[in-house]
Order: C-alpha cells, then sequence, then structure tokens
C-alpha cells in the first residue's frame, strides 16, 4: 500500500504525459502539470528553510563548535523573511514587487548576497588553477590532448595569444592560435559535445521508462512497508 | 544621508567579498562569518522569491484567492466572486505540497511519497519525449548533413573547411557514442573507433575546461575590479 501508490501515481503521470503529445486535446498538459511543480516547490523549500533553522537552533542549544555563527545564519534568515514577505523598506509598499529596485530586500541582494555569490565562483579560480598544475601532466596521448585543447582555448581568448601567431599568413590562417581555438570549438569539441548529449539523451530515455515500468524505486527510500 | 548608505554598501560588499578571499590563506573566522551571512541571506531570498512567485502569483491568484472568497460568501450569503481566469486544478498541486510536509510526522511520513511520485512520474514523462526531441533527433540531424553542399540538392557550393569539418564532427560523434557502448567488449575495429572517440571525448573535456577557467577569471577579474575600482577608487 506504502509502495503501491506511489508506484501507480508514477506510471499513471508518466503514462498520461507520453500520451498527451500525440492528443491534441490533452497538449497543454505537460504545462499544467509544471504549474503543479511550481507550487510544490514553495512547500518544499518550506521544508527547506524548516531545517535550516531546526539545525541551527538545535546547534545553538547544545552549544556546540561555531555556535555563533548560527545566530549569524539565523539572523540573516530571518531578516530577509520579514523584510520579503511583509515588504519592510519597499518603496512601493505592500502591494510592490519585493524585487522592486531601492527596496531593502533588492538592495541586500546587491550588496550581500551577489558580492558573496560572486567572490565564492571567483575563488575556485585559485583552486582550479592549483588542481590543474597537479592533474594536468603528459603523461599519455589522451592526457596531452586534453592539456593541449584547454592551452589554445585559454590562449585564442587572450590578446597573448593573437600576439604569438600574428606573424603567421593569411593563407594558412587556420593556424592562428584564436582562429585554431574557433575551429576546436565548432568541430572536434562540438563532435564530442553531440556524443554527449545524445548519451545523456539515451540514458534519459532508458531510464524515465524504468520509472515509469517500476523497474527503478531508489526514490522511495528504504522502508519496505 | 544617501551618501552615508552608499558608503556603508561599498563598505559592506567589499567587507565580505575579503572575507570570502581570506580562505585564500586558512580557514577563518572572517571567512565564517561571511559564509553563515551567504548561507543564511540566499535560504531567506529564495524563499521569499519562491513564496511571491509560485504560492501568491500562482497558487493564491489563481486559485486559493477565489476558493476561500467563495467558502465566505456561501458561509455569510454575499456576493460569490467571479471564477473568470481561475483554474481550481491548481489545488491539486497545493494539496501535493501540503502532503509533501507530512514527512514531518513520522507516521503518516509515507504519504509524503505521493507528491515525490508525482514529481518523478511527470519530470519522466515530459523528459522523455523531450530528451528523443531535442537531445537525441535534433543532435543526429545536425551531425549527417550533407558534404559538398550547405542544403539537400543544391549543387555543390561547399568550400574543403567545411568538408572536413563535416567528416570531423560526423567521426568524432560517431566513435564517441562507440566509446559510451559498454554491451560489447572495446576490442578490435570496435575498439579502434572507441579509441578515436576517446581522443574526441579528451579534445571536449579540454575545451571545456579551458572555458571554466576563463569564466572563473572573468569573475575573479570582476571581484577585483570592484575593489580596486568601485570601493579604493583606484581605477577610473
Amino acid at each position: 500500500m506504502r509502495r503501491a501508490i506511489p508506484l501507480t501515481i508514477l506510471a499513471v503521470v508518466g503514462t498520461v504525459l507520453i500520451v498527451s503529445v500525440f492528443l491534441p486535446p490533452l497538449e497543454n498538459l505537460g504545462e499544467d502539470f509544471t504549474l503543479f511543480f511550481d507550487i510544490i516547490a514553495v512547500f518544499a523549500f518550506f521544508l527547506g528553510g524548516g531545517n535550516l533553522v531546526r539545525i541551527h537552533f538545535n546547534k545553538l542549544w547544545r552549544k556546540r563548535k561555531d555556535w555563533g555563527f548560527s545566530i549569524v545564519t539565523l539572523f540573516g534568515f530571518f531578516f530577509m523573511l520579514v523584510i520579503g514577505l511583509l515588504k519592510i523598506g519597499n518603496p512601493g509598499g505592500i502591494g510592490a514587487d519585493p524585487t522592486a529596485e531601492g527596496s531593502w530586500f533588492q538592495e541586500t541582494f546587491n550588496y550581500v548576497i551577489n558580492p558573496l555569490q560572486s567572490t565564492m565562483y571567483a575563488l575556485l579560480a585559485f583552486f582550479v588553477a592549483s588542481a590543474s598544475y597537479r592533474a594536468f601532466r603528459a603523461k599519455n596521448r589522451e592526457a596531452t590532448l586534453l592539456l593541449l585543447a584547454a592551452f589554445i582555448i585559454l590562449l585564442g581568448r587572450t590578446p597573448f595569444g593573437v600576439m604569438l601567431t600574428a606573424w603567421v599568413p593569411e593563407s594558412w590562417s587556420i593556424a592562428q592560435i584564436p582562429n585554431l581555438a574557433v575551429w576546436i570549438m565548432n568541430s572536434p569539441n562540438l563532435a564530442g559535445q553531440r556524443a554527449i548529449i545524445i548519451g545523456i539523451g539515451l540514458g534519459v530515455v532508458s531510464m524515465s521508462l524504468r520509472l515509469i515500468l517500476g523497474i527503478e524505486r531508489s526514490y522511495l527510500g528504504e522502508d519496505r512497508g | 544621508m544617501e551618501v552615508l548608505f552608499e558608503h556603508f554598501r561599498l563598505w559592506l560588499a567589499a567587507f565580505l567579498t575579503l572575507g570570502i578571499f581570506s580562505f585564500l590563506y586558512k580557514d577563518n573566522p572572517w571567512y565564517k562569518l561571511s559564509e553563515a551571512i551567504f548561507v543564511g541571506i540566499s535560504a531567506g531570498y529564495w524563499f521569499v522569491v519562491l513564496f511571491w512567485d509560485n504560492f501568491y502569483g500562482k497558487f493564491w491568484v489563481g486559485a486559493g484567492d477565489y476558493t476561500f472568497g467563495w467558502i465566505g460568501a456561501k458561509l455569510s450569503g454575499g456576493e460569490v466572486p467571479s471564477s473568470s481566469g481561475i483554474d481550481l486544478m491548481l489545488w491539486v498541486g497545493a494539496i501535493l505540497g501540503f502532503l509533501m510536509l507530512l514527512r514531518l510526522i513520522p507516521k503518516i511520513g509515507w504519504l509524503s511519497r505521493w507528491p515525490l511520485a508525482f514529481i518523478v512520474g511527470a519530470t519522466a514523462g515530459l523528459w522523455l519525449i523531450n530528451y528523443v526531441a531535442s537531445n537525441v533527433m535534433v543532435q543526429v540531424q545536425a551531425t549527417m548533413v550533407p558534404l559538398f553542399s550547405s542544403t539537400f540538392g543544391s549543387g555543390f557550393d561547399s568550400s574543403l573547411g567545411a568538408i572536413i569539418g563535416t567528416i570531423v564532427i560526423f567521426v568524432g560523434t560517431f566513435s564517441g557514442l562507440v566509446y559510451f557502448f559498454f554491451s560489447k567488449a572495446h576490442t578490435g575495429a570496435f575498439g579502434t573507433t572507441a579509441k578515436i572517440g576517446i581522443l574526441f571525448l579528451m579534445i571536449t573535456f579540454g575545451a571545456s575546461f579551458g572555458y571554466t577557467v576563463m569564466s572563473r577569471m572573468s569573475l575573479l577579474i570582476g571581484r577585483i575590479d570592484y575593489l580596486l575600482g568601485d570601493w579604493l577608487g583606484m581605477i577610473k
């Protein structure tokens, strides 16, 4: 019962959506179901937000290591909830869009979330450089190709790359690093990308069929009830 | 006052940017503080955006407000609200969403599998068709194009570069797919084709890596530009 009903729901919903593509009266069903997803996502976020609060309150209550930072996290979370849901500091008042320009909510996004997010990603530049130093050694043919392709793409996008092969005559323009980078992107890289994309497509089809036919059940969890 | 706020915002963004960069030295309280702020504020931000966009904008405006208005009118004998533009089917989404919350009550937590099954089933149904159309059919069609002309039956209008490019793409895609076929041992002609596929895949990974490094570098330059330009005013 606990597993039969979800399996039936999955099989019926999946089959109906596949059939709907071939039946004009049902062709908008996909869009309707996407709307349901959006609504379910809000409730999932209730769960996620609740979990965040529970974990940090727990850490605070038990005075675990670095509990002081949990106060900051909780304060940030509730601060955004209050100014976003009650639209405090919004020039348009309660009826306005919460992300209206000049609102506290949007200003916090612009001056707190945005710099933090970009810096987090920018930080990866250092780690990628350090990782590539260790991993990219031309140990064999495949590794050499990978290294060369990355190197040409990187050089091809910089003024140094343009300068390096500027002496190559126009009749051999393909040998100029920027042109070579474009060729790599448009030919061998595209071929590899296509093989991966087609592979993913076939993988998705096979996994979808496994789910709809009830062969794949891992999403139900461990409970055998 | 506005100037003071502008300075406060600039200093706050710079303080947080440097806080994250301080991790390059080692894990430290400044980094942990910036991280804690990031987690709390981001979670709150997306919670509010989802609430207003999806819950209010889609469910409440589309069905919730009308339903409660209708019940209220029936109970009090007042005027029933107009049902134009109302989609009561949205209640299905709301009920499934509510079932998801039942995960918090262990005794009936198993009911939360129903919305999960709905999401997984709908995703499987939608993706099965979409992926066949966009990831398989379109890509196969784009790979097998005429060698000597840009379109079928239009005569010879291609260049040597384009012909070589078409051959490279076809050979690369085919051999790459052969490499991903694991149901047959990679030996003989099949193995040789798979090896060619690996070479193409290596070039793809190298190119993707190069692009990733470029995008991260561009973000890094953006942050340094902010610190030296907007904050310190050293770059005009």
